[in-house]
């Protein structure tokens, strides 16, 4: 393999890598606050494809951005109020069916909608541009999706360890109950993350489906399953790890690709999550949890 | 102390620390057969810590616990149990949704000798039929035989600490260990305990260790108390020379004004 | 010894009662059985409820008695299907079957009974669960869902891998499985399988198992390993998943990857949610419910018109909208589903029927 190639591919892995990373901060803030696995997540993010599609058709992509943010953001955190919030003191159980069910709708709906063959993703000219540095090719979106990915990051940690409302999330996060006894409201601060959990995950779509230029109603389950991974791998409730888990997912993933095992590439995803449960399961960056008795 | 006594339980130098704080530092203490000890404290203080640490919840940051004379360290909860130690919980732990007989029944399993192929295919009827019989002669030992096919969870508050200690003693224990066995009852429910207590370690010859706040109950029936504050040991001795502690006296009245909870 | 049975006479109703269920529910099936090709239909669709309500209750085994949330039942399904399907193909119809790539010399000639292969399968995916459980079950049972999730996926993807085209035949799937001889042999099936995950509940293990799902710090007090006791769970629910895959093999014929993907195990899901999560009877009536439902309800899949106006709900997929629908309303309105975890039994029909009775004498009376 020359250098060039090993390059081509380290930025392709790197740009899925971004995408990935972008989704499983979305897993890794419910997990932390609700102990919940949102199934629906990568559904969501699926949904945000299709609404990209839609906006594209008709409006110029300034604007059609701006509007698949904003619709994806409300479609998650509508979700939690239909289906989340009336099972907060129901068995764990129960919200992980309805969020299984909430996933086997969005699905079921898109197939029933925008029917099951994949629809053309739009182009937005700006990020399909064509760049060459040297022997390299890529897309403006190749370089973007990592810078766009960090700066976004940085942006949340800063929401998070500075201002009030990210103090309600770290008290939540840390405990359900005593943070309620405090005054803080829970339900909109679990609102908030899933407004931020959906939204990133919309940025995510946007970079991820440009790059592979097709949407179909199951475009979100596989993605959706190895950002959880990502985001255990990282040390679930961890943003950074989520993040570095996102990268080296997209980057793992590129790598047997590219040595031609494809078939396997996403057996991959769930042979990391089996060795990280049996040498870390806490994550590359997770806090040793104990029990209460 | 002078008598040779047989030593159950001993607790040596142990020490748990969670991130930057020790919740215990440096507790020793023993418990010998037949004895009933306490162990007291203001709220936080480590009591519960000390039994998650005697039970395998915890495995302590340093420090032996012997059971026996054998180390505990490293066993898990389920291990410690089959070695004979049995616990109750400070907010009772039963299986809710089960009735009572179910409860103590699943307790019975420990000494079945049956595998999963006998058990499904009924080839070893006499086992369950065992474990049926030890299981009703002791629910009517501990007076809840009527109540035997109700919901855990649908019995009042004190029968229910009483089926969590018929529960322990399912497992057959040589040590029992109560994690505030009257918290929440009233003056004469709280007698009837300690009556209780006292018949249940000759009963079934246990020695028992227990945290608790009443301290009519505690002074009543410890043999010895332990008395822990800030993870330390500050005092040790008979109910008489606890009660006459000024350092415990202390602890009580000024690190915690709601010891009695 | 006791030389003389005594029976209250409400016991003695309810076994009276029994026995003429039990003698109904034979006489249907012979009956079918003799008109087989009158009532294909009908047959088909009580053959499939069998086979989804053996897989329901062995989700109901590690999902509502164990309290562990497995969602891989479509992947153990897919392997004991292809294990079946690998022994019983008639070695001289294989060459046809496997006639793009040929077949692996090491399965070529391996053949088995039946019943051989059907429990082969189920050990093939009870090996596979057990390797899973390892890791996931002795840590955290939280991510259980998304490990058994993703190695369904896997299964799948591998089954249909080109690299392994000799033996599961790529996408073109197995064909010439051969199927079952009547309806008493799914039906047989059916009653053991279930029969013995019934008996395993009710014995010192299953106890065991309830006590792990009530209360995990309790029941290791209780000298319960916790690991374990959800590894066996989850290896024996894998088993009967195993089985009823090769049983659904048996029913369909042919197979192929498409056969086992995520929808077949959140179908199951649905009937585990309608029956009531641990109750095995709720188990078994909301496979049938289910199925027949999915049957009757195609309808909604086609276009329908109303005069020469084309109501545009009615079209492909719209049965399926209604079927997610039907989960959610479920799981939050009805949490319970119709059994809760209460079990079939006669008095509770009777007095179910009793109650229905009083409420139309009082509207009646109401009226009057």
């Amino acid at each position: 393999m020359s250098l060039t190639t090993f390059l081509q591919q380290c930025l392709t892995g790197i740009s899925l890598g971004g995408a990935y990373a972008l989704i499983a901060i979305g897993y890794t803030m419910v997990y932390g606050i609700l102990r919940l696995i949102n199934f629906a997540h990568g559904d969501i993010f699926m949904m945000a494809g299709y609404f990209m599609i839609f906006a594209m058709a008709s409006l110029p992509w300034y604007i059609a951005v701006p509007v698949t943010l904003i619709t994806t953001t409300a479609l998650g955190v509508g979700i939690e109020r239909v289906a989340y919030k009336p099972l907060r003191s129901a068995p764990r159980m129960s919200v992980m069916i309805s969020a299984i069910g909430v996933s086997y709708l969005l699905q079921n709906l898109a197939t029933y909608l925008f029917t099951a063959l994949p629809m053309g993703y739009p182009e937005i000219p700006v990020l399909k541009h064509v760049y060459k540095i040297g022997g390299l090719s890529a897309s403006f979106v190749t370089f973007l999706t990592p810078v766009l990915t960090l700066v976004l990051v940085y942006l949340l940690i800063t929401l998070i360890q500075h201002t009030k409302m990210g103090m309600a999330m770290r008290a939540v996060s840390k405990d359900y109950e005593t943070a309620s006894l405090m005054g803080i409201d829970i339900n909109k601060t679990i609102s908030l993350t899933f407004a931020i959990g959906s939204l990133l995950a919309a940025v995510g779509s946007i970079l991820y489906f440009t790059d592979r230029m097709t949407v179909y109603p199951y475009s979100g389950s596989l993605p959706g399953m190895k950002c959880f991974v990502a985001a255990v791998f990282g040390g679930i409730g961890s943003i950074p790890g989520a993040v570095v888990g996102g990268f080296l997912i997209g980057l793992g993933e590129t790598a047997l690709v590219a040595a031609g095992y494809s078939t396997f590439s996403d057996a991959f995803t769930f042979v990391i999550l089996i060795v990280v449960l049996l040498v870390r399961p806490t994550g590359l960056f997770g806090e040793k949890t104990t029990n209460k008795v | 102390m002078n008598e040779m006594k047989e030593n159950v339980l001993q607790m040596e130098n142990v020490v748990m620390q969670f991130g930057g704080v020790r919740a215990i530092d440096g507790l020793s203490l023993e418990v010998n057969r037949g004895e009933i000890v306490a162990l007291i404290g203001p709220n936080g203080a480590g009591k519960t810590t000390a039994f998650n640490c005697i039970t395998g919840i915890y495995t302590p940051t340093s420090g032996a616990v012997k059971f026996g004379g054998r180390d505990l360290r490293g066993n898990a909860p389920d291990a410690i149990t089959k070695l004979g130690i049995a616990r109750t919980f400070q907010n009772i732990r039963l299986f809710s949704n089960l009735t009572v007989f179910d409860n103590v029944l699943i307790a019975e399993h420990l000494r079945a000798k049956d595998n999963v192929f006998s058990a499904t295919l009924r080839l070893n009827r006499k086992e369950e039929e065992r474990m049926r019989a030890e299981t009703e002669q002791l629910l009517r030992e501990q007076g809840l035989y009527e109540y035997k096919d109700d919901i855990a969870s649908s019995l009042p508050y004190g029968l229910q600490r009483r089926l969590e200690i018929a529960r322990a003693l399912a497992t057959k224990p040589e040590l029992l260990l109560l994690d505030e066995p009257a918290a929440g009852m009233n003056p004469q429910e709280t007698q009837e305990l300690t009556d209780f207590i006292v018949k249940i370690r000759d009963q079934y010859h246990l020695s028992i260790f227990m945290i608790e706040h009443h301290m009519d109950l505690v002074m009543q029936i410890s043999e010895r108390i332990y008395v822990l504050n800030f993870g330390k040991l500050i005092a040790h001795g008979t109910p008489e020379e606890i009660q006459n502690n000024q350092e415990v006296i202390d602890a009580y009245l000024g690190g915690s004004d709601d010891a009695e909870s | 010894m006791k030389t003389k049975v005594n029976m209250t006479p409400e016991k003695r109703r309810n076994t009276i009662l029994s026995l003429l269920l039990i003698a109904a529910i034979l006489g249907a099936c012979a009956f079918l059985d003799a008109n087989k090709y009158s009532y294909n239909y009908a047959i088909s669709i009580i053959e499939r409820s069998m086979i989804y309500a053996v897989v329901a209750v062995s989700m109901n085994l590690v999902n509502g008695f164990t309290g562990l949330f497995s969602l891989g039942q479509a992947g153990f399904m897919a392997l004991g299907a292809y294990v079946t399907a690998i022994l019983t193909i008639p070695v001289d119809q294989r060459a046809s079957v496997y006639y793009i790539s040929g077949i692996h010399p090491a399965i070529a000639n391996l053949h088995a009974p039946i019943l051989v292969a059907l429990i082969l399968g189920g050990l093939v995916a009870a090996a596979f669960a057990a390797l899973i459980g390892i890791p996931v079950l002795r840590l955290k049972s939280d991510y259980l869902a998304i490990a058994t999730l993703g190695f369904a996926e896997i299964i799948r993807a591998l089954i249909s891998a080109p690299q392994l085209d000799t033996i599961t035949n790529g996408s073109y799937g197995l064909k010439s499985i051969p199927g079952f001889s009547s309806l008493f042999q799914v039906l047989a099936l059916t009653v053991v399988c279930i029969g013995l995950m019934v008996l395993l509940i009710n014995s010192s293990f299953g106890r065991m198992f309830k006590a792990v799902r009530e209360d995990e710090i309790a029941a290791e007090a209780m000298g319960i390993n916790l690991f374990k006791t959800k590894e066996l769970s989850f290896v024996i629910s894998s088993f009967f998943a195993g089985v009823s895959g090769g049983m659904l093999a048996m029913f369909m014929r042919s197979i192929d990857s498409k056969t086992f993907q995520v929808s077949l195990t959140y179908d199951i899901l649905l009937i585990v949610v309608i029956g009531g999560i641990g109750s095995v009877t709720g188990s078994v009536l909301g496979a049938f419910l289910v199925t027949a439902g999915r049957e009757l309800l195609r309808f909604f899949d086609e276009p329908l018109y109303i005069g020469s106006i084309n109501i545009p709900l009615f079209r492909p997929g719209f049965r399926m909208v209604i079927f997610s629908i039907l989960l959610m309303v479920v799981v939050l309105f009805y949490s319970r589903g119709l059994m809760g975890t209460s079990e079939f039994s006669w008095n509770g029909i009777l007095d179910f029927f009793r109650g229905l009775g009083k409420k139309k004498v009082k509207k009646a009376r109401g009226k009057v």
